[in-house]
């Protein structure tokens, strides 16, 4: 096809042209980044925690005046949770992965006397059954045996008097955090120091357990404690069972729960999925929101180039019909119209793509984005294409259609 | 004249449908998507109170230390108080009004036996909290300083509680048992749901949804009972004793603290007063740093503590920039639609009508195109703002209200945008040379 004779019609709608450009590469711009940006969301929203997901059940309670006796009710009540049929594990822990409210993190140290910490961590407590409850993988080394477990009133005095009697010895990190203190390395039985160079022992390894919350710090920074916890500490009950059990289980629960003590107040009481459902939602409503303006500009510039190639169409009957009376085909009048809304796209592509970049550069100096990945240029550039192609198909093939006789006839 | 151009315009349209509605929808679509980001983008953002922010101030004392700082990797200093410095700065009561707060979570106990105990959310606060935030009361008032210093069992009630307790009636005078003592209300605060919860954006991040505060009780009668704090609390150094005493004796900072301060002068003086402050507990041995600290005013507060997402300014230019779009979009099917009628400018102006007749003429045409992809913006706004409920999570969707100030700012947009943006078509069409049309034809 021949480039020249467009070219040199386009130069006439000088202007047209130019704004035409301009809104393909504006579109461009926009959309590129708006995917990016969706891009993000999604792949935070499926981050993996690590844990059993779709078994898992949460009930925090808040009691009435203080508690002496939250141990042993503590006990009470998770030996009545075991009893209840469905409930495979239950045992207490002061978080979950991604959930809402106040979260537990600790500086880990490599070495005893550093001045800056190595890596902020979060410290997942809980009682016997942990692992086992979360459905948190080890995968080298060995769960915490019955007899490590603490009291976490006993632990925070003896983390606050400097001593280790009454702390834990071992601990159990993710394979996330092993690999970055020691990488390619094994991390059992390596020493790791938490508040004023209290020592304590790798004894396991999980495949994962992210964060509840901090993903710039390392999603998956995380360490395990056998430090027993009640509710008057802020602590959950957590129960797993069958997926398909879980609302009839989390109903008998909470009963059971209300038997035992009626002057409690259930402050918390969902599935986990529920718990990941609503920590997430507003990436998911942001991805929602962009999908919408991304349709809706879409929608723009494909209407902008069906009137604008219609007005031509309407504007060049006369010249069409006289290259048809000259012996030009339809496919030629067609193609002619096609070609020259790839060239205008493909104009509004190449400057589109320079302000994309641009576009990204001040979101990165402003909002911390990422840059966007290279992959985007031409795959924005694809679509774009593709859409121009379409829109202009309706009009070239009317301007196809113009008869011969058109040429022959004045207006 | 006008309305003769307005009937040209409708001709004009009419002649073109196909064009006429593409532009429509073009303009619809992009007012109604930058409308409803900003709906959203005004909502989150909005200054909760704009009559009195320029004088709300929230101190921050630097208690922790440069050390503190360089091992958490973060040049902040201390965004709350610990109590220590809360209750000494209130001791020396250096602002118009003040008042320290913290998050409570108390349990109420209904006088009715046969009813469970409701858990309800408040804050224990100090007396000058009301006048200071402008709290509406329904019923009664606020306590009195006397009883603030006298620790008395007094509250002040949400009108939601107190419909629950008591139905529907002034409860000024009676009592409520909390965790079994018995409060007397002094007051019902009629339907009062600020967003962002401007005065406590360090326990509540700011958007708590859309249930208002239950309760405010006296701070010191908090205390006192041992209500402990339902916020965040954020330490350096571990409580030497544990509970809720041993944290009134740490340093973790866990209550929020605001001023009111009417000119320069009194900010001026508030600035002298915790630098004062600071430097006579580094004098005292408290402190081996030197004394630093910051008063910020509310709206800075505010963006300090990033209360506003990023998300929705995020949002917002990308509204924009689909606005900007339609525009040239537009810009250009008005200018395919302009030259078209080269031939009746022409004659027009062989017939003498000036160029300004011309510029009206076409001007009046891209308005009328204006405010009809208003309207149809006004309506598919209504959907956007409808849709956002069911994609932004509850508590900030229910602040994207429709309302007045923003249909008419939709339309406005509208129009003034479409306007505009047919300022150079316009300009082309009233180039247009008569006696080159006249000729061709």
């Amino acid at each position: 096809m021949e480039l020249r004779p467009i070219l040199s019609t386009l130069r006439r709608h000088k202007v047209t042209s130019w704004l035409l450009v301009l809104e393909i590469a504006l579109t461009c711009a926009i959309v590129c980044n708006a995917v990016f940006m969706i891009g993000q969301r999604l792949h935070r929203m499926n981050l993996p925690s690590g844990v059993a997901e779709h078994q898992l059940l949460q009930i925090q309670l808040g009691g009435i005046g203080p508690k002496s006796d939250a141990d042993a009710q503590t006990e009470t009540d998770l030996a009545a949770l075991r009893q209840i049929p469905g409930v495979r594990q239950a045992t207490m822990t002061n978080q979950l992965p991604f959930s809402f409210g106040s979260d537990s993190n600790g500086t880990l140290m490599l070495d005893p006397h550093q001045q800056q910490g190595t890596a902020q961590v979060a410290q997942y407590m809980g009682g016997v059954g942990l692992l086992a409850t979360l459905g948190t993988r080890l995968i080298a080394g060995r769960d915490f045996e019955p007899g490590e477990y603490v009291d976490f009133d006993a632990a925070v005095q003896a983390l606050h008097d400097d001593n280790t009697r009454g702390l834990p010895q071992d601990l159990i990190i993710t394979r996330g955090l092993a690999e970055r203190l020691w990488p390619g390395e094994s991390a059992l039985g390596k020493t790791v120091y938490f508040g004023k160079a209290l020592p304590f022992r790798v004894i396991g390894v999980v495949a994962n357990l992210a964060r509840p919350k901090n993903h710039w710090d390392g999603v998956e920074y995380s360490t395990l404690w056998p430090i027993r916890m009640t509710s008057a500490e802020g602590a959950s009950y957590i129960l797993r069972t069958a997926p398909q059990d879980r609302q009839a289980v989390l109903k008998a629960a909470v009963a059971k729960l209300k038997q035992l003590d009626p002057n409690r107040v259930v402050l918390v009481k969902r599935t986990y999925d529920e718990a990941r459902h609503e920590y997430f939602a507003n990436d998911r409503a942001m991805a929602g929101i962009l999908v919408g303006v991304i349709a809706a500009l879409l929608i723009v510039t494909a209407l902008g180039i069906v009137g604008l190639a219609s007005f031509w169409v309407g504007q060049r009957r006369r010249t069409i019909g006289v290259r048809r009376a000259l012996g030009a085909t339809r496919g030629d009048i067609l193609r002619y119209f096609l070609t020259e809304n790839f060239l205008l796209a493909g104009f509004g592509i190449a400057l589109g793509m320079v302000l994309a970049y641009g576009m990204n550069l001040f979101l990165m100096v402003h909002y911390e984005l990422p840059r966007l990945p290279g992959i985007y240029f031409p795959v924005g550039a694809a679509v774009l294409w593709i859409i121009g192609q379409c829109a202009v198909l309706g009009p070239a093939l009317r301007a196809a259609n113009v008869p011969p006789v058109v040429a022959t006839r004045s207006v | 004249m006008f309305g003769y151009y307005l009937d040209l315009a409708l001709r004009s349209l009419k002649r073109s449908p196909g064009l006429t509605a593409l532009m429509v929808l073009a303009i619809g679509f992009g007012v109604a998507a930058s409308m409803t980001t900003w709906s959203v983008f005004r909502a989150v953002s909005g200054d909760p109170i704009p009559w009195k922010s320029s004088k709300l101030f929230v101190p921050q004392l630097d208690i922790w230390g440069p050390d503190s700082r360089k091992k958490g990797g973060y040049n902040d200093i201390a965004d709350a108080f610990d109590y220590t410095d809360a209750v000494a700065l209130m001791r020396d009561h250096r602002g118009k009004l003040q008042s320290a707060m913290y998050q409570v979570s108390p349990s109420v106990v209904p006088a009715d036996a046969a009813k469970h105990p409701i858990n309800v959310t408040g804050h224990a606060v100090f007396s000058e909290f009301f006048p200071m935030v402008d709290a509406p009361f329904k019923y009664g008032s606020g306590w009195s300083a006397q009883d603030d210093q006298n620790r008395s069992r007094v509250l002040v009630l949400s009108d939601k509680l107190n419909q629950k307790l008591f139905g529907d009636v002034n409860s000024v005078g009676r009592s409520v048992d909390i965790e079994g003592k018995d409060y007397r209300v002094v007051g019902v605060v009629a339907h009062w749901n600020p967003q962002p919860r401007y005065y406590d954006v360090v326990n509540t991040g700011g958007f708590v949804g859309d249930g208002a505060e239950d309760v405010f009780l006296p701070f010191n009668t908090a205390i006192d009972v041992g209500m402990p704090n339902n916020g965040n609390t954020n330490c350096n150094a571990i409580p030497k004793e544990s509970g809720f005493v041993g944290l009134q004796h740490s340093t973790c900072v866990w209550i929020s603290y605001m001023v009111e301060l009417d000119n320069a002068a009194q900010v001026e003086s508030y600035r002298n007063y915790l630098e004062g402050y600071m430097r006579q507990q580094q004098q005292a041995g408290r402190f081996n740093w030197p004394p630093k600290y910051e008063l910020r005013v509310l709206p800075d507060w505010l963006s300090f503590e990033h209360v506003v997402p990023d998300d929705t300014k995020v949002s917002l230019l990308v509204a924009l920039g689909l606005l900007i779009v339609c525009l040239v979009n537009t810009a250009g099917l008005l200018l395919a639609k302009f030259l078209r009628r080269s031939g009746e400018i022409g004659v027009r102006r062989a017939l003498g009508a000036p160029r300004n007749a011309v510029y009206a003429q076409f001007l009046t045409e891209a308005g009328m195109v204006g405010a009809a992809g208003g309207v149809l913006g006004l309506l598919l706004t209504g959907v956007g703002v409808a849709c956002v409920g069911w994609v932004l999570p509850k508590d900030i969707a229910a602040l994207a209200k429709l309302d007045v100030s923003l249909l008419a700012m939709t339309l406005l947009v509208a129009v003034v945008a479409t306007v505009l943006a047919g300022l150079y078509p316009t300009w082309r069409a009233s180039r247009v040379q008569p006696a080159w049309q006249l000729k061709s034809n």
